[in-house]
């Protein structure tokens, strides 16, 4: 019955998404200001449906329904409780489900939020989300409904959920993603609305950038999970793989950080005013197509979804609608915009500029090296190649290297025109701080490698810029400490975002050139050494768990004769769904990581284990936080809030026009 | 309105043939096209080595004389190990060759995998490069088809192989083709 009515509720959800797509619509063309209001309850009502159906799917989770076929294939009467609620977006239907709640959730959002809003514009960007809603929930409810029943025979327990997905990393990283990927509809629909009124002003930039950040901050925050989960959970050591699905996220990163800084420059001087818009549409498109490749099985790869075509269809259909749709009326509506404030080659523009360019390329050549075997096959009768790491590595480093230093001296420029005396003052400073940090870096560096030196240098000099770029703001200031904390929160933002990516550089460039790894067979007793740290084994035992067996070992690790510490990895069987799985153990520290796994037994008792020594690999999540950190911090400016208290006006205003 | 700006159109054209490619790549791997490119068509051409015993080279003629079950397998591929013990009974209990293809897998962890959950196999080929399963069309593992005498594949499963499967399709064709192979159609 609980299933019956999260179904029934999902076709609610649908007709409300129906009217929300059209009444404001017509509202807005016959000028009817009721219609228009609509937007709003109907909102709070698609988002409220939503919420009952996805919490129906969840009942069934945890009231072990196993003649719900998605609760028989995902769950099972052992799964610990959070894994089981965890298990509702652990496949493919009821991860949508959390997506398309997710979107009526950002739409409710967008509802309450929007006080700033003229009627008109609030109508149209409300409707917008609700069409694309649509799209979701027909997705569902055409090819991917999560309350199918198997009746009238339906099995006793469940087949459990995948191992893999039996942690603490899959019970956020998804939902953070997804906060993400359709946190991008908004700054889509402020960016299709605008094109429709065919007003292209710079307003829209400040309507969009808080939205803009937020959506950012939460898909940084997911794949800095994903990373993690992927380094301690799929084993070995790994931390970024260029699979077609890390790929699938990365690319709206990409495209959303360029559409961070482009918003920036909008808002603040006026530039770039269609380049933005078309940023705006990209980001959204990504992260469908990221849905697309995900779950269409058009690529294959370690953590894509169950395939079938006819969901690859009816995606690729939307993105046909949507994408192509908005890029028509892109051309249509911006072909009428001309003139654009100008700036001089110094200005800071010109550094987001560049800054664009580079993200765009970089976003490109991902996009091209994902597609790239579909394009071989399709040219090569069926031949398949797959573009790994090499590829990407040397597309995509070299990008980064020159972004990272126009990240280091875009501090020191200014909007419209940096001054000749400022560009006098500056220059000297910037070289002085280079040689400064590169001295450092190769006075530490205990290997000489260009690599290293080039990357902890510029990581050096971002930081460097930073705090002079802070002291700038308070030198002159007499009360120096107070004025430390009185900038706005946009800038500490931008410090926060800028230090996180120099944090994270560092880590992966000491992570990928200064990590000791082994393969051992050992046997209870047996030592091994690695990068100073002996690693002994100490006993093999059987354990336990919830839903599993486990065979553990006991690694005790000395350095110069004490005990650091002591880590249990395990081979895990899982035997519901029969599967084994490698749970590594892992000491973290903030300069090292010591990582240790079991591979399979080897006869005579010993088993084959592999050692890992990993220098700052910690600074790579550590620095996606701050990044993420950063984007949160911007929302918090009180020019946003200034937005809302002179709501009344805009409103009156809004009617008017 | 103002007269449109062609350059405008670039993002379009980009994303009009970045729709080309996700479809064209759509309908080389849409698994409902397959079968009938591949029944009743011979069974592809091969020369790889042996699971077990690499110094083994088998071809297409290893498997010509009878009728068999030929089963795409990688330890990769969690729903393989679910059809596992089916395989297992129809190996033991029916009377029908089984061969296996370990398909885009490390041969290493493939002995392992089947010293742990036991062999039904009478050879694995090993197609730890992918190309035998291309030229199958294998969409993914687990897959099932049926050769017949000839080398002519007259059926395929996709997906893991319960009891249900045997008794509803694959046993029933094996049967047809064992006592009336020409009356079998695709």
């Amino acid at each position: 019955m609980i299933a019956e009515l999260g179904h029934f509720s999902l076709i609610l959800a649908l007709g409300l998404g129906v009217c929300l797509a059209v009444l404001p619509t017509i509202g807005v063309y016959r000028r009817h200001e009721g219609l228009m209001r609509l937007a709003g309850s109907l909102s709070a009502g698609l988002f409220v449906f939503l919420l009952i159906s996805f919490s129906c799917l969840a009942y069934a989770f945890w009231d072990d329904d196993f003649s719900v076929a998605y609760v028989a294939r995902n769950s099972n009467s052992a799964l610990p409780l959070q894994f089981k609620l965890s298990a509702i977006w652990g496949a493919h239907e009821g991860s949508f489900l959390l997506w398309t709640l997710i979107m009526g959730g950002w739409t409710f959002a967008v509802s309450l939020f929007s006080g700033g809003l003229s009627v008109d514009m609030r109508a149209r960007v409300l409707a917008i989300m609700g069409a694309l809603s649509i799209g979701f929930m027909l997705f569902i409810l055409l090819t991917s409904n999560p309350f199918d029943r198997i009746l009238p025979v339906f099995p006793a327990d469940g087949a459990d959920l995948n191992p893999l997905l039996q942690d603490f990393g899959l019970i956020v990283h998804p939902p953070m993603l997804y906060m993400g990927y359709v946190g991008f509809a908004v700054p889509f629909a402020f960016a299709i609305a605008t094109l429709t009124t065919g007003r292209l002003d710079a307003a829209w930039a400040r309507w969009s950038r808080p939205w803009t950040n937020v959506a950012w901050a939460f898909l940084t925050v997911g794949i800095t999970l994903g990373s993690w989960w992927a380094y301690y959970e799929l084993g070995w050591g790994g931390w970024w793989f260029w699979d077609a699905v890390e790929n699938a996220s990365f690319m709206p990163w990409l495209i959303g950080t360029a559409l961070i800084h482009s918003l920036a420059a909008t808002e603040k001087r006026g530039v770039f005013k269609s380049w933005t818009v078309l940023l705006a549409i990209f980001a959204f498109s990504f992260s469908l197509l990221g849905a697309f490749l995900v779950r269409s099985g058009v690529l294959t790869s370690v953590h894509a979804f169950a395939v079938d075509p006819e969901r690859g269809m009816f995606i690729l259909a939307f993105l046909v609608l949507v994408i192509g749709g908005s890029l028509t009326l892109y051309a249509i509506k911006v072909s009428g915009i001309k003139s654009e404030a100008g700036f001089d080659w110094t200005a800071r523009e010109t550094m987001i500029l560049a800054n664009n360019l580079l993200l765009v390329t970089a976003a490109g050549a991902v996009l091209l090296g994902t597609l790239y075997p579909l394009i071989y096959e399709a040219f090569t009768d069926g031949k398949k190649i797959s573009v790994g790491p090499p590829y990407f590595n040397a597309v995509f480093v070299p990008l980064m290297l020159l972004l990272f230093a126009i990240m280091a001296i875009s501090p020191a420029s200014r909007w419209k025109k940096t001054p000749r005396e400022t560009l006098r003052r500056q220059f000297p400073a910037l070289i002085g701080s280079l040689i400064v940090v590169a001295s450092l870096v190769l006075a530490f560096a205990t290997e000489v490698s260009v690599a290293v030196i080039l990357i902890d240098t510029l990581a050096l000099w971002i930081v460097a810029n930073l705090v002079r770029d802070l002291w700038s703001k308070v030198a002159n200031k007499v009360a120096k400490l107070p004025a430390l904390f009185q900038q706005t929160m946009s800038y500490y933002g931008m410090l926060l975002g800028h230090l996180g990516i120099a944090v994270t550089i560092a880590g992966v460039c000491t992570t990928v050139y200064y990590t000791e790894e082994k393969d051992l067979r050992m046997a209870a007793g047996d030592v091994a050494e690695l990068a100073g740290y002996e690693f002994r084994l100490n006993a093999m035992r059987q354990i336990k768990g919830p839903n599993y067996v486990a065979d553990q070992g006991e690694v005790e690790v000395f350095q110069e004769g004490r005990s650091v510490v002591k880590l249990y990895p395990e081979k895990r069987f899982y035997a519901v769904s029969k599967n084994v799985m490698t749970e590594a153990d892992i000491d973290p520290t903030l300069f090292r990581d010591l990582f240790v796994a079991l591979g399979e037994p080897v006869g005579d008792n010993a088993w084959a284990v592999r050692i890992h020594y990993k220098p700052f690999v910690r600074w790579i999540w550590f620095g996606g936080l701050l990044i993420a950190l950063g984007g949160f911090c911007t929302v918090l400016d009180r020019r946003y809030r200034a937005v809302k208290s002179s709501r009344q006006t805009a409103v009156s205003l809004g009617v008017a026009a | 309105m103002s007269s449109l700006n062609k350059s405008l159109l670039i993002p379009l054209g980009i994303f009009i043939v970045l729709v080309a490619i996700l479809a064209g790549g759509f309908g080389l791997k849409d698994p409902h096209f397959l079968p009938s490119q591949l029944i009743d068509q011979q069974f592809p051409d091969f020369s790889l080595s042996e699971l077990n015993d690499p110094s083994r080279q088998l071809t297409a003629s290893d498997m010509r004389g009878q009728v068999v079950l030929v089963n795409v397998w990688a330890t990769w591929c969690p729903n393989c190990l679910v059809e596992h013990p089916e395989l297992l009974r129809i190996s033991r209990e029916e009377g029908v060759p089984l061969y296996g293809i370990n398909y885009n897998d490390d041969p290493f962890k493939a002995r392992q995998w089947l010293v742990r959950h036991n062999n039904p196999f009478q050879f694995n080929i090993v197609d730890n490069k992918g190309k035998l399963g291309i030229e199958l069309g294998v969409y993914g593992a687990p897959e099932t088809f049926i050769v017949d005498a000839n080398g002519i594949i007259r059926y395929r499963h996709v997906g893991p192989v319960s009891r249900r499967t045997w008794e509803e399709t694959l046993g029933p064709i094996i049967e047809l083709l064992k006592t009336n192979p020409d009356r079998v159609k695709g």
